[in-house]
């Protein structure tokens, strides 16, 4: 498929020397010349526009190179319309371009050379005149006129539409609309006549026109859509393709269009009703006077369409139109790509069905049966799941104003979409968007949605890449206090549930009376009852149930094996992301009591993850940071975990396999177990705290570490020294102690080398912290004050201070009266 | 509308670092996005070129990114099929979709429509309100094609150097980036055109 031919094919194409280049330009220029152009020109063609694409920048080609490809742009043989566009797409255009926008006419060009003009438009004014001109073109248009550039012409339309919506006019969308109108209701439903047999039987009989068909093959009733069928196809079914393929982006943008202010808009709208009814007769492109226009079964109201101005008027004949498409979608097409065009026409005409009735309320009562029936038709093929969306979006936005229960629609897209078609990228990418969209919208009238995300992240469990970026957006609205704590539990298990989504898969994929070729443990435990339990809480849907499981060691177990599966590990590098977020969000919305919870639950599962390289550290590196924000914001969490907190530091073992969270809660213990913090402190508190500090610090500088540990980084050996001497401070009583293992410290290390300090250096740093905290606490008043400042030292406000205030005033007042 | 069609390598290639995507075939539609964003000046015709060049470049390297995770994920062998089983080639192909965030590596967010056909993946950018089912099924008829006209099942630089036969094949599917509801019948019509192109 790709190989070192097309590598070297590349590397000559952007190294080529600028003399063999010249040469290629004037063999070039020379074909060009000739009479017939043949398949060297072509050949040398193609090599040029390899050349030209190869590189990042830009070519320019000699002038007289430049002339003839610009006229080989309308060359009747369309490989040299194409080859020209292509390269001349890769070049500067010409100097002074833009005086051309007014005099070529795009009406006239193939398609090629449009896309040519379009892609070297420089300016928005370029881009107006295209539009103008294809709009003109639309009006002066009578049958004949070549097809290609007619069918172009929507298109074009379309794209500047996306862009620049404000180089249309008034005039422009009444004119469209009107355009719209009669190609999508009023094509003809005879198939095109260029289908005859020929030959020398050819009689009347067989020239007879013949009736369009459904997709089922039945002759259709009914007016002309995408989904009809014939031989061949006239030029208003073409149109009719084409209309509705750029219809919705129409509806959607055309009333950003704007002529003048709104006062002005309905008079001209009434003004424009008035004439419209009296010219009707006198229009030779309004279809709908034809005689034998077909009066659609589908709409009973289609009458009333002659007396509305041209945009509802659209709007009416969009609307017969999707009816006409959810009728016809029923049917069964004898082809697979036929169906699947069903499916994509049924999502189309929803979504239409939706902005019309945006636009205008009174049709949502008309439309609201057909879409109800729809999905009673749809709701239990999970096939369709992708058209549901779009249902659900239109009861989300008309349910309140019908009435409706929506009830069954949120337990489809909260409960069966995720649970069972997680592994679907599209559905996943569709169903988070409509979130995305609709946060405000959801959080009013779903209530389940915020208890819904142990279903959501199912889809951030299977594809984490994919998906992540809608999570980071959808998360805040996840964290409610309510549910809080279950969420923290399960965004820690999330590489847990990305195991279990892959076992499951594997699961329905092998059978079961078949031991997992491969040895595989966790295959053979999630098939197991004994362990069904477990895992069937990973699975659960809704959130309320618990917040997490009693034997969840028993499950991480279970699960070592998949610790390098990819989908676990890519889950797994981003739930540090999505714990920021968590956090972030979850103090907005906690009072302290659920503050102090998650505090514990941290302590908890800071030894209780699963086993992925790096996962622990990351995690635990997360924790820190956050367990210290916490506790800065409210100093009386520490009081009010105390006990946990004190139990944790003083076990010896958590210095070893948690140091960055261990590091982290004794520096939160020095820092704020204080009665300027919490006058609930005591002096047993304080004294109780500094023994079990004092006693992890013996034991980790007298002894080796324990086997398969580290040496403590002396970052936690300095940490845990200055705890001590801080809550020393607190409650003097305590300095001799700590002065005497300050001291004893330094003659211990005077030898050099110790077991528990591998590095010279570090062991210096450590000595030095020492010391100065000895020289501090010999002066217990300057010690307190030090270690443990008042709050007005911590956060100053210099401007209450008389001493600083002076010199920030007159500077203030010296930049205020200073003139410019 | 569909901005852009692009088709790039999603295997290792030698002569570029890991990860990098060699970007075979690229067509942006439609005039250039930064004409219309509010900007101090105006981007020359080169400035604009280079953009958009580096713009697609960023894609092709987060589809060639999700293409191998899917693949390493799904954990199948790729299999080689041979010229005449296109089709067996495109049921097999991998397949996804990314959010491109506004600003990354578009003014304005984009859907990415991805296939993964062995070593060429081939990639839809379009507006994200778009239907992206019919872009899905306009994807996989275009990859068909490519894959049929352009003989990518067999050894082949024939993307660089055939690259016409793409844009006569985009100018009837994808008209100026537009996706069109197409039945058999009408596909079937254009289809037609484009074998008749192919032999010229």
């Amino acid at each position: 498929m790709y190989s070192h031919g097309s590598e070297s094919l590349i590397k000559q194409a952007r190294e080529i020397q600028d003399s063999e280049l010249q040469k290629f330009y004037s063999r070039l220029v020379k074909l060009l010349q000739g009479k017939e152009l043949g398949y060297e020109t072509v050949d040398s063609l193609q090599r040029l526009h390899l050349i030209l694409s190869a590189n990042k920048y830009i070519r320019t080609l000699p002038p007289e190179l430049q002339k003839r490809l610009q006229s080989l742009l309308s060359s009747p043989a369309e490989p040299f319309q194409v080859l020209s566009s292509a390269v001349l797409r890769e070049t500067l255009p010409p100097a002074a371009h833009s005086g051309n926008y007014s005099q070529e006419n795009i009406v006239q060009l193939n398609g090629h050379a449009a896309a040519l003009l379009l892609s070297q438009a420089g300016s928005r004014a370029d881009v107006s005149c295209l539009c103008t001109q294809l709009l003109r073109g639309l009006e002066s248009r009578q049958s004949e006129g070549p097809t290609n550039s007619l069918s172009h012409t929507l298109p074009i339309l379309n794209t500047i539409l996306t862009h620049n919506p404000e180089c249309l006019t008034e005039d422009h969308v009444t004119l469209l609309s009107k355009k719209l109108v009669d190609w999508l209701r009023y094509a003809s439903i005879l198939q095109g006549g260029g289908a005859s047999s020929g030959g020398f039987f050819t009689g009347p009989r067989s020239r007879q026109p013949v009736p369009i068909a459904e997709l089922d093959g039945t002759v259709s009733g009914d007016f002309f859509t995408v989904l009809c069928v014939g031989q061949s196809f006239t030029e208003d079914q073409w149109m009719n393709v084409f209309s509705f393929s750029a219809l919705r982006h129409w509806l959607l943008t055309y009333h950003s269009v704007s002529n003048g202010n709104g006062t002005a808009d309905t008079a001209h709208r009434l003004q424009l009703s008035l004439s419209l009814s009296h010219s009707h007769s006198f229009s030779n492109d309004d279809r709908s006077e034809v005689d034998g226009s077909v009066v659609s079964m589908v709409s009973v109201t289609s009458s009333c369409g002659r007396l509305l101005p041209p945009k509802e008027r659209l709007r009416e004949k969009s609307f017969q139109y999707c009816q006409r498409l959810i009728e016809q979608s029923d049917r069964k097409a004898h082809k697979k790509s036929d169906a699947d065009l069903q499916k994509a026409c049924l999502v189309e005409a929803v979504c239409i069905l939706d902005c019309v009735c945006e636009e205008d309320a009174s049709l949502v009562f008309r439309a609201f049966p057909c879409i109800k029936a729809l999905f009673g038709r749809l709701s239990s093929d999970l096939s369709f799941a992708r058209v549901l969306l779009p249902i659900a979006q239109f009861y989300l936005n008309h349910g309140e104003m019908a009435a409706v229960d929506c009830g069954s629609v949120w337990a489809l897209v909260f409960g069966r979409f995720p649970s069972e078609l997680f592994n679907d990228p599209f559905l996943a990418h569709e169903l988070l968007r409509f979130l995305r969209l609709n946060l405000e919208s959801l959080q009013l009238r779903v209530p389940q949605y915020t208890h819904s995300f142990p279903n959501l992240l199912k889809f951030l469990a299977w594809d984490s890449p994919a998906v992540v970026d809608d999570f980071v957006d959808l998360l805040p609205s996840l964290v409610t206090a309510g549910t809080a704590v279950e969420l923290l539990h399960t965004l820690l298990d999330l590489p847990c549930l990305s195991a279990t989504l892959v076992l499951q898969v594997r699961s329905t994929c092998l059978p079961i009376s078949e031991q997992s070729g491969r040895g595989l443990l966790s295959l053979d435990a999630f098939r197991s009852p004994s362990f069904r339990g477990l895992f069937l809480f990973l699975l659960r849907g809704q959130a309320g149930s618990g917040d997490t499981i009693d034997r969840l060691s028993t499950l991480h177990e279970l699960l070592v094996e998949t610790a390098d599966w990819p989908r676990v590990v890519q889950c797994a590098q981003i739930v540090p992301v999505l714990l920021h977020i968590f956090f972030n969000t979850v103090i907005t919305v906690a009072d302290e009591k659920l503050l102090a919870h998650l505090i514990l639950v941290m302590l908890e599962r800071s030894s209780l993850l699963l086993n992925i390289p790096k996962y622990n550290k990351e995690i635990h590196r997360v924790f820190s940071s956050h367990l210290l924000r916490l506790c800065k914001l409210h100093p009386s969490l520490v009081m009010d975990q105390s006990h946990e907190l004190l139990e944790f530091s003083g076990a010896t073992a958590n210095v070893y396999s948690k140091e960055e969270v261990y590091t982290h809660v004794v520096w939160v213990l020095g820092e704020y177990l204080s009665v300027s913090c919490d006058s609930r402190c005591s002096v047993t508190l304080i004294t109780s705290c500094f023994e079990a500090l004092e006693a992890v610090l013996f034991e980790i500088t007298s002894s080796v570490p324990p086997p398969g540990a580290d040496c403590p980084a002396p970052r936690v050996v300095t940490t845990l020294m200055s705890a001590l001497a801080k809550l020393a401070s607190r409650s003097h009583d305590l300095i001799p102690r700590v002065s005497l293992f300050l001291s004893k410290l330094r003659t211990v290390t005077r030898d050099g080398s110790v077991a528990w300090c591998s590095d010279e250096e570090d062991l210096v740093a450590i000595v030095t912290r020492g010391e100065e905290l000895w020289s501090l606490l010999k002066a217990p008043g300057v010690a307190q004050s030090v270690l443990t400042p008042p709050a007005h030292v911590t956060t100053p406000q210099w401007h209450r201070d008389t001493n600083v205030a002076l010199p920030l005033r007159l500077r203030t007042l010296t930049n205020l009266t200073h003139s410019h | 509308m569909v901005r852009c069609f692009l088709i790039h390598t999603v295997c290792p290639v030698s002569a570029l670092g890991a990860g990098e995507s060699r970007v075979l075939y690229c067509r942006v539609f439609g005039p250039d996005e930064s004409l219309f964003t509010d900007q101090e000046r105006e981007f020359s015709p080169e400035e604009r070129r280079v953009l958009q060049r580096e713009q697609t470049a960023v894609v092709a390297r987060q589809v060639r990114s999700a293409a191998s995770f899917s693949r390493g994920a799904a954990g199948r062998l790729l299999m080689e099929a041979l010229p005449g089983e296109e089709a067996l080639a495109l049921q097999e192909a991998d397949s996804g979709v990314l959010r491109l965030r506004a600003g990354d590596p578009f003014t304005e967010e984009m859907s990415a429509l991805w296939l993964g056909v062995q070593s060429l993946g081939f990639t839809l950018v379009c507006e994200p309100h778009e239907n992206l089912l019919l872009a899905e099924g306009t994807l996989r008829t275009l990859t068909r094609h490519c894959l049929e006209h352009l003989h990518l099942l067999g050894p082949g630089s024939e993307v660089l150097l055939r690259s016409d036969r793409i844009d006569a094949l985009l100018s009837r599917l994808l008209p100026h980036g537009q996706l069109l509801f197409l039945n058999h019948r009408f596909a079937h019509s254009l289809e037609k055109e484009v074998a008749a192109y192919m032999t010229k």
